[in-house]
């Protein structure tokens, strides 16, 4: 079950420290890292049901305005 | 003895049936003489049924094509009389490695256990096994192959489906009670029924180069993300008998394919991988692009749809020609009791359940690494990024590094034909799995041992007698003597009395703990389509 109740012992150090990873880099360059980041803390966590429903969470309430670059096709 | 079989050109021969007076009949037509049509036709005929075989070519592959056959693929290779021309000739390997720029990240062993006849993988041209599928064809008096034979119509009838046969002199008909349509990702018997195979295309294309060259690189599969010889995309190499190396480029979706097939841009790229001063000639060059799509469903009828006709996937996982040599070996023997009358033909619906659902598990997995090879939006591409990055130093980012997962037979575990276990058992071996090989004494083989046709597998000091069934059955008693080396009671989880019952294709249907001839009966019932 996926924590959304306070569990940050200090949550400003937290917020500060995320921001500054951050810091100067471009929009790709923060890309990278957030990745990096995400890869982490899912190997971490482990739990597959806690994983689907944070990215449940962080999907909510986004439309698509993007397309994948595949093609359907009929043979 | 070496034998050309790319240059091979067939001879057209006119039959008797295109100057019949009555409709020929014939109880098996399979169209297409590539891998699936080939293995479908000597599998059919080694059950004793006349098969006639319809090829629109005269000719067999052109280029190496699907080089990869994987251990499953060799052994039913074994069961139809060819597997030790084909691993003989093929060059044999266990081991992939996937490097990041100029760094090792991962490797894999595809068979990391002893105790297999076969290895995980061999690399072999498609004109090989096409050619050594030939020969065994050939030695078959039950197969009759027609080239320059193009089926141009098929009409459905009560009691079989009209052929309507384009030759060099013209046109003629003929009667089969069922057709497998083996012709391929552009099948036109697909097209002539009106039926389409529908999925996703990938926005990517790849060079395939085969060169011949002498060359100390080791025989593993060995991918490249990003390498300095070839940047921002990926490489694949492959070793092929004869000194011929298959190397696979990334090119990207705006690569002009007629330019990038010319010989002026493809020596250059293969130079960068090679050094400056390698020599080599080119053998090969296609520029592709792929998809994963299906049929929705694969027997129509009278008319079975197998191989590339019914699904295709990416190159990525060596899960096409595999694949289609297992769709082969499930509708052979299912064909085989219909047609004797000894099943009724229901039985062909499970070819349709069993292989659909082996279509998906390989287009799941294809798309899984076409997705990380061929990233589909700039999230993926730094996701794919960071994991490449993060398997320098972490661990289980080296388990999701994706270059192929490499092609393993299907298990059928929701199959009609199953009988579910009333026993308790451990281990792989569970109804609908591949029967798993195991060394015996003298050199012998549990998968020689079982063969094809159903069988009884037992494990006990003596072989049970089994009542006459209305099924043929073979008993194949495995004494702890024959199993020197205990394998085969360890991968099958049995003890003294433990009683398997094994599909003439070698999937596990059932199994107990004690030789019981009622359940056996009731099991054989079952996976026959009458139970």
């Amino acid at each position: 079950m996926l924590n959304t109740e306070p569990n940050l012992a200090a949550p400003d150090d937290f917020y500060e420290a995320l921001l500054a990873i951050h810091q100067d880099l471009t929009p790709e360059q923060a890309r990278i890292v957030d990745a990096r980041l995400i890869l982490l803390l899912s190997n971490h966590i482990g739990d597959m049901a806690v994983l689907r429903q944070a990215m449940e969470r962080a999907r909510q309430g986004i439309t698509p305005a993007g397309q994948d670059a595949t093609i359907t096709i009929r043979a | 003895m070496h034998i050309d079989y790319q240059s091979l050109r067939f001879e057209y021969r006119r039959s008797p049936d295109q100057s019949a007076a009555q409709l020929a009949h014939h109880p098996v037509v399979v169209v297409g003489a590539g891998p699936v049509g080939l293995a479908t036709a000597i599998d059919l005929a080694q059950s004793g049924l006349r098969v006639l075989l319809l090829d629109d070519d005269r000719c067999l592959s052109n280029g190496s094509r699907a080089i990869c056959f994987a251990k499953r693929t060799l052994e039913i290779f074994d069961r139809l009389g060819c597997g030790d021309r084909m691993v003989e000739k093929g060059v044999t390997w266990n081991l992939g490695r996937v490097f990041h720029r100029d760094d090792p990240v991962y490797s894999f062993n595809l068979l990391p256990e002893g105790g297999h006849r076969r290895p995980a993988f061999i690399n072999l041209q498609q004109y090989y096994v096409e050619g050594f599928l030939l020969d065994r064809a050939g030695a078959l008096p039950e197969i009759e192959i027609r080239w320059n034979n193009k089926v141009a119509a098929l009409g459905p009838r009560e009691d079989g489906v009209e052929l309507t046969v384009e030759t060099p002199e013209g046109e003629y008909r003929i009667l089969a009670e069922y057709v497998v349509a083996a012709d391929g990702a552009r099948s036109p018997i697909r097209k002539a029924m009106g039926l389409e195979s529908k999925g996703r295309s990938f926005r990517d294309r790849f060079l395939i180069a085969d060169v011949r060259m002498k060359a100390d690189f080791p025989a593993e599969r060995w991918f490249w993300f990003d390498p300095p010889f070839h940047p921002n995309q990926s490489v694949l190499l492959h070793s092929q008998p004869d000194n011929i190396w298959r190397i696979d480029f990334q090119l990207g979706w705006d690569a002009d394919p007629e330019e990038e097939r010319k010989p002026e841009r493809v020596i250059p790229r293969v130079r960068a991988l090679l050094g400056k001063d390698a020599a080599f000639e080119l053998e090969w060059v296609s520029v592709y692009t792929f998809s994963c799509l299906r049929m929705a469903r694969f027997r129509h009828g009278r008319v079975i749809f197998a191989g590339d006709a019914a699904h295709g996937v990416s190159p990525f996982g060596a899960r096409g020609a595999n694949s289609g040599i297992q769709d082969a070996e499930n509708i052979a023997w299912k064909l085989a009791l219909v047609l004797r009358g000894e099943a009724p033909e229901t039985l062909l619906d499970s070819y349709d359940s069993e292989r659909v659902a082996a279509a998906d598990e390989n287009i799941l997995n294809s798309t899984r690494s076409t997705d990380f090879i061929t990233p589909k939006n700039e999230s993926s591409r730094a996701f794919r990024d960071a994991v490449l990055d993060l398997a320098k130093d972490c661990a289980f980012a080296r388990r999701l590094v994706n270059s192929g997962r490499l092609s393993l037979p299907s298990t059928y575990c929701g199959s009609p034909l199953n009988t579910l276990d009333a026993d308790r058992f451990e281990g792989l071996m569970v109804p609908g799995a591949p029967a798993l090989d195991a060394p015996l004494r003298d050199g012998d083989w549990l998968l020689r041992r079982l063969g094809g046709g159903f069988t009884l597998l037992h494990f006990g000091a003596a072989s049970p007698v089994m009542p006459e069934s209305e099924t043929a059955l073979r008993v194949v008693n495995i004494t702890p003597e024959d199993d020197a080396e205990g394998l085969a009671a360890t991968r099958y989880d049995a003890r003294p009395g433990t009683t398997y019952l094994i599909r003439p294709d070698q999937h596990v249907c059932a199994r107990w703990r004690r030789f019981d001839p009622e359940a056996v009966r009731a099991a054989l019932r079952r996976a026959t389509g009458r139970g």
